[in-house]
């Protein structure tokens, strides 16, 4: 009996010890039906996108895509200035994106191996504005956009966001472990300046936190909406602003509006099935480092 | 900098100690080591100063005047605004809906993501496609989420009704009644979050030593019991974390119920304003009725809010910190 007992018992803690709990079916089905909950709403979109409107006045709809997705993508290009919309967003997120790399960089660089007077209150004071919400700044920032003569043009979008909180947060604790202080002394003693050792030594050194910022930096700016929508205008739109404008006239033609959304969501699911790995990858790394 | 980018790799190693007098290059060098990390921090602390600190404090100054768009002589007029705001039905309308809707979307969100994670934790066949898969909301594009749901949420021909009423249930109109619109919103902000925040506790879980599990274990406690007596202490420092983000989030949601609207481009929140939040009367006030002066009280009622919650985050996590530390992500 006791033999028995331990046996099971034995057993039990070589299974629960390795993880939490041997994967059953069950596990497997539970994480089957979150993923395709997950990806429900982007099939339903394609899935309207791809027939006419007629499709939702059934009360139970056809779930296999129809052949009109061209015709209602090529509707949404003549309905508002997609490709405008498009090369926007690239420009805007592509030059966000490098320049809040860059910058997060060079001053992750700078909180973790140099020292000057007033590092550790610079830091602690980057932390504490992770905190302030940047979006109640709105107001006086779309004043002072008006009075720059800026509303309405790219650089009202790109210029707030040329570098955040958390990229110099992020680049920093990278920063910390991966590079050691000998390769910067053995460099200085080269007789190397700081920007070299930053772009020789440093960068090299933090390439795989550079690529995750500049992941989820393009990813944040890509579907970024309040700021683009208040301070741009319907003829010089981003993705986002532009799919809102499709949205809202009298009359919703969901079969244009959701062959919009698909449009606009493409591009970013390729980066994420791509990167995906990395990304996810990312977000656990960044839980857990100190 | 480029001055010394050419000159600093021809400094000689050597000499630097010996030489009785400082070189041009030396000092060259000395001032580089001195000021460099200053320019570097710099970029940082110009564009927060120009889209974080000045909007906060200007933003202070128009919420005491009677500030319309456009207007060249705004009248001072005081704290008349936050007066004004606090004897609001409305803007009081706004705070207990975005409470509301945050409840509804953090509390589900938070217990869905542990056990999500719970599951993600075993050894799965697969197992960074499986993650991939249910962060894959997270990539979506919150316009092109919200457009999709308003439709899927639809009173007359929406998918949900559709199955409701096939399974013999009442449709529910999802846009006109105040708790329908606020539990359709919190699905579309739980839809969004849940994969990512059960990633972060799966970190989390990760990071507990495998010898607590197999104490627990040879003590005789099952399965259950080693959830709630080891992982979930454990984990909590991460939970308080990741339920004050989505709580800072939260109180901001704008997006969702801006496209949630029966009438789009509408940012009434509804047709009695059922499902207006905080951030969207706020942007009423602002760029529809351009009433300036009211929307940044409304702006800093919020901030204030929000810092409040920030300290409350800052001493619960300050105070749980022995466990392993877990960093924002």
């Amino acid at each position: 009996m006791t033999t028995l007992q331990s046996r099971i018992r034995n057993a039990d803690i070589r299974k629960s010890v390795a993880t939490l709990g041997k994967p059953r079916k069950a596990t497997y089905i539970v994480l089957a039906i979150f993923v395709l909950g997950s990806l429900f709403p982007f099939y339903w979109s394609f899935l309207v996108a791809s027939r006419d409107n007629g499709m939702l006045t059934e009360r139970i709809p056809p779930f296999v895509p129809g052949g009109n997705f061209f015709a209602n993508a090529a509707r949404v290009f003549d309905t508002v200035p997609f490709w405008k919309a498009l090369a926007n967003s690239v420009i805007v997120s592509g030059t966000v994106t490098l320049t809040t790399v860059l910058f997060s960089s060079l001053a992750g660089f700078a909180f973790a191996k140099l020292r000057f007077k007033g590092r550790n209150g610079m830091f602690v004071f980057i932390v504490v504005t992770l905190a302030v919400p940047t979006q109640l700044g709105i107001i006086p920032l779309f004043i002072a956009m008006s009075e720059l003569g800026w509303a309405g043009g790219l650089q009202s979008v790109i210029v707030p966001n040329l570098v955040t909180a958390f990229g110099v947060f992020w680049m920093r604790q990278y920063t910390v472990d991966a590079l050691p202080y000998e390769l910067i002394e053995a460099a200085r003693v080269d007789g190397c300046s700081m920007i070299r050792i930053f772009w020789n030594v440093c960068l090299p050194a933090v390439r795989p936190a550079a690529a995750i910022l500049a992941m989820f930096t393009f990813m944040t700016s890509w579907n970024d909406f309040l700021w683009p929508l208040v301070v741009l205008d319907a003829g010089n739109p981003t993705v986002q602003v532009a799919l809102e404008k499709l949205q809202s006239g009298y009359y919703v033609d969901y079969s244009l509006v959701l062959a919009g959304t698909t449009l606009a969501t493409i591009p970013i699911l390729i980066v994420f099935v791509l990167l995906g790995r990395q990304i996810v990858a990312g977000i656990m790394q960044g839980a857990v480092k100190g | 900098m480029t001055v010394i980018d050419k000159v600093a790799p021809e400094g000689s190693k050597a000499g630097e100690r010996t030489s009785p007098r400082p070189t041009f290059r030396h000092k060259l060098s000395r001032w580089d080591v001195k000021v460099s990390p200053y320019l570097y921090v710099a970029p940082f602390f110009i564009v927060f100063g120009i889209v974080g600190l000045f909007p906060l404090l200007y933003t202070a100054y128009v919420s005491m005047f009677d500030w319309k768009a456009g207007d060249d002589n705004p009248e001072f007029i005081g704290f008349d605004n936050f007066k004004e705001l606090f004897a609001d039905s409305q803007f009081w309308n706004a705070l207990a809906n975005t409470v509301s809707i945050f409840l509804l979307s953090s509390i589900p969100q938070l217990v869905i993501a542990v056990l999500l994670a719970a599951l993600l934790g075993a050894r799965l066949r697969g197992a960074t496609g499986w993650r991939v898969g249910i962060l894959l909301p997270y990539a979506a594009s919150l316009v092109a989420i919200g457009i999709i749901f308003a439709n899927l949420f639809g009173p007359k021909y929406g998918l949900i009704n559709g199955v409701l009423q096939t399974i013999g249930l009442d449709p529910i109109d999802w846009q006109a009644s105040r708790f329908g619109s606020h539990v359709a919103i919190a699905i579309m902000v739980n839809w969004r979050w849940t994969g990512y925040n059960a990633l972060i506790v799966l970190a989390a879980m990760q990071a507990i030593p495998k010898e607590l599990h197999e104490a627990a274990l040879i003590d005789g406690a099952g399965m259950w019991r080693r959830f709630t007596a080891v992982t979930l202490p454990l984990l909590k420092p991460t939970l308080i974390f990741v339920t004050i983000t989505s709580t800072i989030g939260g109180l901001q949601i704008f997006t969702e119920p801006k496209l949630f609207d029966a009438m789009p481009g509408s940012n009434n929140g509804g047709s009695t304003n059922q499902f207006q939040t905080v951030t969207l009367y706020l942007y009423q006030s602002a760029f529809e009725n351009y009433n300036l002066g009211y929307a940044s009280a409304i702006a800093w009622v919020l901030f204030v809010i929000i810092v409040l919650i920030a300290l409350v985050n800052f001493f619960l996590t300050g105070r749980l910190a022995r466990t392993p530390a877990v960093k924002k992500k």
